[in-house]
């Protein structure tokens, strides 16, 4: 497309699923949509089967692994045949290849499972390493907090996580962003720190994660940002929360609604 | 036994000291980063120590046989001790045969997971901790909040509380060199006093038979030389090989556990001093039985340097008290379930599985993989509670069935855009007591994609 630089050619990447996790599905669809506006764009052909809802990680961060394993298999069985899937969920594509292989032990061989456990991308991820784009051009003028949500960050590598000493130290998202004209992304004084969402952690847990969340709010707000974005829109869910009830004039964005605002 | 969830909710009562205590353990971590930045090949290291580690633990009974063999002939006793039991009764009878009836003591968690010091005073031994923060806890009457900073959940003003009403410092006096030499003044005394010594040990050399003792405030150099009688406590998995593997772990473990290069003094004791007595004791105490765990044996490669409690979000907004194993935090949650599964069944719920613990650890434990790990260990022991359990296996049950999972979504979204948001946005709700639900749109991704695959347009809400 017009405004793009890609390495690889969209059409001959086989056949591409679309995974679509259960909350953006119900919650959030504005950003399942600007997933699907964004590799429309792209020149990606690809597939929404329908019959897929939840990776199952809920059941498996609370321990309920059996439960969960009754997910992943839905799941492989949605995408069997597909050559790759792409999601705009870091914890969901990280749930998919970091943990399925302590769910499915019957099928942990099968070609279609390695290929769903080796093969599912992050939206971003997926933008980045499979089409060989690492700038977006278009205008996005706003001041730009990034929350790196953790299972992108530290399982999928999506960014440099602060306690490695990695060379290079720029995230593959933050670059994608910072192509952006006009787009400032903010220093913020911990440059990833968690922010106490953690799915069942939420609620197991509400004091802690309320109150990390807020601390992560309030570094954001120093830093001048107007709105918070991330690949992962359950923190956001949870950091949009908490924005609304303290009346924070911030707003949070999927960046799949960053990129898709910014090319339109 | 209140849970973690309940503990830390108390905590976080006191916004201003929370933030207080996650500022003090964040500077800590951050001096981590600049110290590890300024190591070339830090990863490298942190995958050589992890190797050691493995191999060391992995030929355990031939390294201990030839660590036992090299102590001994530099004049040391070694003594093995299956559990905090056996180890309690042998340091009270080594204590016991020499009349001893004050021992000073040096920093060791070891001696806290063993309950050492309510035993030993239990049998009319003083027991005097000469590791400052440790005298400030003891004083006070509590646990190490912290296993590297024990009293890091102490203000200055409350140490001079302490001081005041134990050393008779002046009343009001906070400032931390009046503390610090009137607690120096205080422990000289003990120094001298003491017929007998007790330290912990950081690495035991198999090749040379050398306990390695990493200090910052020289107390443990005065327990170990001074009194005739030295006695060294140690868990298996203090064993390392050879000697130059110090330079892989003393490179790691200051800067991991304070942020600096490298401790104050890191003393190599070959043997007793002349006229000296030295006793080491070995303790499984239920190391053993985690080194045979498929999932978990790595948490036995552990430093104790408490980088992961440094990093943990969590820890540093809860504080270890509010863990209810003697060792708290990240390690300490993957660690109680060995002890007792269902005494600790809280502790691995108390993460969000951010995986920083796993990022800044210097021998590389997988360890919020492991917390997860025993989440599943405690949902398999039936531990998780009725309640959790059933809206799990509920939603389970609806995620199995795309059509159901699609119509209880719409029935759902319906009721929450009718429903007047203070009804869930509220106090009485786990989330809504201080979050607000998201703004439910009236269709679901999977509507409006079909809508836009036939018109091609985007219909519904958008930013």
């Amino acid at each position: 497309m017009k405004g793009v630089r890609s390495h690889a050619d969209p059409g001959s990447l086989g056949r591409v699923g679309l995974f679509i996790p259960c909350y953006i599905d119900q919650a959030y669809p504005r950003v399942g949509m600007a997933a699907v506006r964004v590799l429309d764009r792209l020149g990606v052909r690809f597939e929404y089967p329908e019959d897929q809802t939840c990776c199952g990680q809920p059941m498996f961060n609370s321990g309920c692994f059996r439960d969960a394993a009754k997910l992943a298999r839905k799941v492989l069985k949605a995408f069997r045949g597909f050559d790759s899937v792409v999601c705009p969920s870091g914890s969901c594509t990280g749930m998919i290849r970091d943990y399925y292989d302590l769910l499915l032990e019957e099928e942990k061989d099968t070609p279609d499972f390695r290929r769903l456990v080796t093969r599912t991308y992050e939206l971003c991820e997926f933008i980045i390493d499979i089409l060989g784009i690492e700038e977006w051009e278009g205008s996005f003028p706003h001041k730009v907090g990034l929350h790196q949500s953790c299972h992108g960050l530290r399982g999928l590598g999506l960014g440099a996580p602060s306690e490695l000493v990695v060379p290079g130290r720029t995230g593959k998202v933050k670059r994608l962003l910072e192509s952006l004209g006009g787009l400032e992304l903010v220093t913020l004084s911990r440059s990833d720190e968690c922010c106490g969402f953690g799915g069942t952690f939420s609620v197991f847990e509400p004091a802690v994660s309320s109150f990390m969340g807020l601390d992560r709010l309030a570094d954001h707000e120093r830093a001048g940002a107007e709105i918070i974005a991330s690949y992962d829109v359950s923190c956001l869910m949870h950091l949009e929360g908490l924005i609304r009830r303290q009346k924070k004039p911030m707003r949070v964005m999927h960046v799949a609604e960053i990129l898709d605002g910014a090319s339109a | 036994m209140k849970s973690h969830a309940a503990l830390a909710a108390r905590f976080l009562k006191d916004p201003e000291r929370a933030r207080w205590h996650d500022e003090a353990l964040w500077f800590v971590r951050e001096k981590r980063d600049r110290l590890a930045r300024a190591v070339p090949g830090w990863e490298e290291l942190r995958d050589t120590a992890h190797a050691i580690k493995r191999h060391a633990l992995a030929n355990l009974p031939m390294y201990l046989e030839e660590f036992e063999k090299n102590a001994a002939a530099r004049g040391a006793v070694v003594h093995y001790a299956v559990d905090a039991v056996e180890h309690n009764r042998i340091v009270l009878d080594i204590l016991k045969a020499r009349g001893a009836r004050l021992l000073a003591k040096s920093k060791s968690m070891l001696t806290e997971e063993c309950g050492l010091n309510e035993f030993l005073e239990a049998n009319g031994v003083e027991v005097v901790e000469t590791d400052l923060g440790e005298r400030i806890i003891q004083f006070a009457g509590e646990r190490p909040s912290h296993i590297v900073l024990p009293a890091i959940h102490k203000k200055k003003e409350e140490v001079g509380e302490i001081f005041h009403r134990h050393l008779g410092t002046a009343a009001g006096e906070s400032d931390p060199t009046a503390l610090a030499r009137a607690a120096r003044a205080h422990l000289r005394e003990k120094f001298l006093a003491a017929p007998a010594g007790l330290s912990g040990v950081n690495f035991a050399v198999a090749e040379t038979g050398a306990l390695v003792i990493c200090t910052n405030e020289g107390n443990a150099d005065l327990v170990t030389s001074l009194p005739d009688l030295h006695i060294a406590v140690m868990g298996v998995e203090k064993l390392i090989p050879r000697s130059r593997d110090l330079a892989v772990f003393t490179r790691l473990l200051a800067r991991s556990a304070t942020g600096q290069p490298v401790t104050a003094y890191t003393s190599h004791l070959l043997g007793p001093r002349p006229g000296q007595e030295m006793h080491i004791v070995i303790v499984d105490n239920g190391r053993s039985d985690i080194l045979k765990s498929a999932r978990f044996h790595r948490a036995a490669f552990c430093l104790r340097c408490a980088a992961c409690l440094n990093t943990c979000p969590v820890f540093r907004r809860s504080g270890g008290h509010t863990y209810n194993y003697v060792i708290p935090g990240p390690i300490g949650t993957i660690l109680a379930p060995h002890r007792d599964l269902k005494k600790y069944k809280d502790m691995p719920f108390a993460s969000s599985l951010c995986g920083s613990c796993s990022a800044v650890c210097p021998v590389k434990i997988d360890i919020h993989r492991q917390i997860v790990l025993w989440r599943n260990e405690i949902v398999e022991a039936g531990c998780l509670g009725r309640v959790k359990s059933a809206a799990l296996k509920t939603m389970t049950a609806v995620m199995r069935r795309t059509r159901l999972f699609a119509a209880a979504g719409a029935l759902g979204r319906r009721a929450l855009r009718l429903t007047p948001r203070f009804l869930y946005n509220n106090k009485l709700t786990i989330w809504g007591a201080t979050r607000d639900l998201p703004e439910m749109p009236a269709k679901s991704f999977r509507a409006q994609y079909k809508a836009y695959r036939r018109t091609g347009k985007i219909e519904g809400d958008r930013m």
